[in-house]
């Protein structure tokens, strides 16, 4: 027997939920498909690792989404895009450079939907997000670590000119990518939020700071965006020019405030202190973006942050994060591809 | 003096070394003391008019300086200047 819930569509079934926050729910539901309960997730103020006691600081936490990260809001948005275009013919193959959260969710999403997915990842990434890739039934290739994702980028780009089968959403130059952030997490944080006066999140793609970025100073010209990135380590440099240099199509320097630089050990150091003082179990780019935070809610007067913690702990637990010497084996952890 | 950490893409052209010690007491007057220790390196860190090379951030205790004052973002003899190409990020 089909129930009046299964038949509506994703806004029809909002309507009937009983929520405080115009037009969106705190996390839970129901949901007519894996793909319909992505995003939604919740924002959890983090009292004790804020320095500040005039500034409130809230996580919003995207390792509740279905397949961990705030990555799956993308992939939805990337493989509509496809679809809308018509791209996708019978024989496509998806392919992406990714170093594992974006792949992660396209393939979840391709193989409810019954497409074919190909990523390409740095061959140093940790094993939990390989297992997750083929496990949704991802064909991974790889790419050399010491190249970091500059090399997942220059090879899916060659695959794609090599075989015409090869379709690339590219989040790294489409504004699909943006966007999903723009009308799903933005519009979240608005909702629950809608005294935010800074936003702090990982550089990656720039799709998340671009997208929030821009739906946040609609609601609030003053509000400032802020980027925490990683500082690679020695092995993931291998850049023979500058000219190889890479700054994605979507990303716009000047539309952040500032960016903050993180080595690994220092992002791992935040990292341990959200798990032991707020409970919070989170992947290493979070602990960046705490540090970032942190140093923010230090310099303002009052107000309130939101930083944005992109994936959850369990794909980093075979890099022994929660355990390491961080002093004794600083070289080898910033050297790690963790992002 | 004030460290700059040199990123490997640019070391052979900054004798090899990972950190170069220079005088200054802002971004501008650091890179021009890096410069004359190792002229080479102009071409890739400056574009011909003065302004910093797309492709290159430099960062002042962990803060990119075209967010601050650009080149004229102070530094003081225990800041870190880092340098550093522009490169992907993951995800």
């Amino acid at each position: 027997m089909t129930s009046t819930t299964d038949r509506l569509s994703g806004p029809e079934i909002d309507a009937l939920r009983p929520h405080a926050h115009g037009g969106h729910v705190r996390h839970g539901g129901r949901f007519p498909s894996i793909v319909d309960a992505i995003g939604f997730t919740p924002l959890v103020e983090v009292p004790n690792v804020c320095p500040n006691p005039n500034v409130r600081l809230y996580a919003k936490l995207e390792f509740m989404n279905p397949t961990g990260s705030v990555k799956d809001r993308v992939a939805k948005y990337l493989i509509e895009d496809l679809e809308a275009s018509g791209r996708l013919a019978p024989d496509s193959i998806i392919i992406e450079p990714t170093s594992g959260n974006t792949g992660i969710g396209l393939a979840m999403i391709a193989r409810r939907k019954g497409y074919r997915v190909a990523v390409v990842v740095p061959d140093n990434v940790t094993m939990e997000r390989r297992q997750l890739l083929s496990l949704f039934g991802a064909e991974v290739i790889d790419s050399p670590g010491h190249l970091g994702s500059n090399g997942a980028v220059a090879m899916a780009k060659h695959l794609v000119q090599k075989d015409p089968r090869f379709v690339m959403p590219y989040q790294y130059g489409n504004p699909a990518n943006p966007r999903a952030h723009e009308e799903t997490t933005a519009e979240e944080i608005i909702a629950d939020c809608p005294e935010v006066d800074a936003f702090v999140a990982g550089l990656g793609t720039g799709g998340t700071l671009m997208g929030v970025g821009r739906r946040l100073r609609r609601h609030n010209p003053g509000v400032r965006i802020y980027a925490a990135e990683p500082l690679p380590g020695e092995k993931v440099q291998g850049l023979r020019s500058l000219d190889e240099g890479f700054i994605p199509e979507i990303f716009d320097p000047t539309a952040i405030d500032g960016k903050f630089l993180v080595s690994n050990t220092d992002a791992i150091e935040a990292l341990r202190e959200l798990t032991d003082k707020e409970g919070i179990f989170a992947g290493v780019s979070c602990g960046a973006v705490m540090v970032a935070a942190k140093q923010l809610a230090r310099e303002m007067e009052r107000g309130t942050i939101v930083a944005l913690l992109a994936d959850g702990g369990w794909k980093y637990l075979s890099e022994d994060i929660w355990t390491r010497d961080l002093e004794t084996d600083e070289d080898e952890i910033d050297s790690l591809n963790l992002w | 003096m004030t460290a700059v950490r040199i990123p490997p893409v640019l070391r052979a052209q900054a004798g090899n070394q990972k950190k170069v010690e220079v005088t200054g007491t802002t971004v501008g007057e650091a890179l021009e003391s890096l410069l004359e220790q190792f002229p080479s390196l102009r071409e890739q860190v400056f574009t011909q008019d003065g302004s910093l090379n797309r492709f290159v951030n430099v960062y002042v205790n962990g803060r990119d300086v075209r967010y601050e004052q650009e080149l004229a973002t102070p530094v003081g003899e225990s800041d870190e200047v880092i340098l550093r190409p522009a490169m992907a990020g993951g995800r």
